[in-house]
């Protein structure tokens, strides 16, 4: 597992009240920012949407000189507080690591964030949002070996 | 958008919906008023991200769903749920939350199930609230215990269970799914984990008529005028008004949305949520599917 998400993931699990991971959760989601114009600029290309999710998510993937790649995101719904989140720890954390640690990332990973309770409309579009960034991880292994 | 005020809208009970001034106008003196603002959400972190000030929050997995089998909570957790949001049988709950009142219409539709009718709907939703530039706090209030009898819980009447629905389909009744097309046809992609939706089964239940949910709300939230809905629901999809009618989506939350609007907004006499919805019956064995 990338490093900087395994340091995250160790940090969510020491914070056992649910209040201390929501405002944890919270304060992630108000690091989030959306993809630069020099990335993508509105409107955006359909390629780039989340499919199943609802708050109107978009990913792109940049490749770096080493051959990793920086992901960006744009979130449409102003109230997606949790597909903000999701957008901020996919960005920090998985940008610049190996791209077949990014492609091993379990499928899980919004269960282990935000916790069992999440609606399925709400585990789809995350779940989704990861997929995402795990098709274009494996596309530009594939491309690039 | 929507400036018509709600009682100029031509709805059966314009009661039922309040608007966001109205709100903001009684923020001061909720208490006074009897009156609890409750934001309701499927998203668990909007509600801690700011609320309406004094606003309480009921979640729906942690609150309203019974902690072990797939049902409602019983009447007891209920009043206690009530006593804990300083809720009595008299105070006026008003519900709203994100993605236009869909879990808001939700919490309000259980709400019936206890005969909790002094409740309401913020038209528009929280984010009607957000775009007029009104408060919103981090601050969580913490209301007097209230006392709240615990009441008797009646599902026969805004509520059908799938025996029901069988007998429905088979007496040629009329249904309303409001789940998205591609639900609504059986075509929607399969999701790694998620195979149609969680079902092992796409289509629509027999005789169903497709009205997604959200339909019924302008591009800001608010809900359509009557007129304009009932040139959806009667005039396009010929639903009618004085005959039995059952709703479902997947879960029961996108329907009761509808099942508002039918219901106060529309005054179609005997509606019901069908709330294990596509999620039972695309699992179900042998009951009929039609693609």
């Amino acid at each position: 597992m990338p490093e900087r998400l395994r340091a995250l993931l160790d940090t969510l699990a020491m914070l056992e009240d649910r209040g201390d991971r929501i405002q944890f959760l919270i304060d992630v989601a108000e690091r989030y920012r959306e993809v630069p114009e020099t990335v993508a600029a509105r409107p955006f290309d359909d390629l780039h949407r989340v499919p199943h999710c609802e708050s109107e998510a978009f990913v792109w993937a940049v490749p770096r000189p080493d051959g990793t790649l920086d992901f960006y995101f744009a979130v449409d719904n102003p109230q997606g507080v949790s597909a903000k989140a999701m957008a901020a720890i996919l960005a920090d954390t998985l940008s610049g690591a190996a791209l077949e640690e990014v492609a091993a990332v379990p499928g899980e990973l919004p269960f282990t964030i935000f916790g069992r309770e999440l609606s399925m409309g709400k585990s789809m579009g995350l779940t989704s949002m990861l997929g995402r960034v795990q098709a274009e991880a494996r596309r530009w292994s594939a491309a690039t070996s | 958008m929507n400036e018509v005020p709600i009682d100029k809208r031509g709805y059966t009970h314009p009661e039922v919906l309040v608007s966001t001034e109205w709100v903001a106008q009684r923020l001061g003196d909720a208490e006074g008023a009897d009156l609890r603002i409750v934001e309701s959400n499927e998203d668990p972190l909007v509600y801690p991200s700011g609320h309406i000030p004094g606003a309480v929050e009921i979640d729906w997995t942690r609150d309203l769903n019974d902690p072990l089998k797939r049902d409602y909570i019983g009447a007891e957790a209920f009043a206690a749920l009530m006593t804990r949001l300083g809720i009595t049988p008299r105070t006026t709950v008003v519900f709203y939350g994100d993605r236009n009142n869909w879990w808001a219409a939700y919490a309000y539709w259980v709400f019936q199930l206890f005969g909790h009718d002094k409740a309401r709907l913020m038209d528009g939703g929280r984010l009607k609230w957000q775009q007029e530039g009104r408060p919103l706090v981090q601050q969580t209030p913490a209301p007097a215990a209230a006392d709240y009898p615990v009441p008797a819980r009646d599902d026969s009447v805004v509520r059908a269970f799938q025996v029901e629905v069988l007998a429905h389909v088979e007496a040629g009744r009329k249904l309303v799914d409001v789940r998205s097309p591609e639900e609504y046809s059986g075509e929607r992609l399969h999701m790694p984990d998620f195979p149609n939706e969680g079902a092992l089964r796409g289509g629509h239940i027999p005789g169903a008529a497709s009205i997604p949910w959200a339909r019924a709300v302008n591009s800001d939230g608010t809900f359509k005028s009557a007129a304009e809905l009932r040139a959806i629901y009667q005039e396009e999809k010929a639903l009618p008004r004085d005959e039995e009618v059952i709703v479902y989506c997947r879960i029961g939350e996108r329907s009761s949305h509808s099942w508002f609007v039918l219901t106060h907004l529309l005054g179609f006499e005997k509606v019901r949520n069908y709330d294990g919805s596509w999620t039972e019956w695309g699992n179900s064995v042998g009951v009929p599917i039609e693609r």
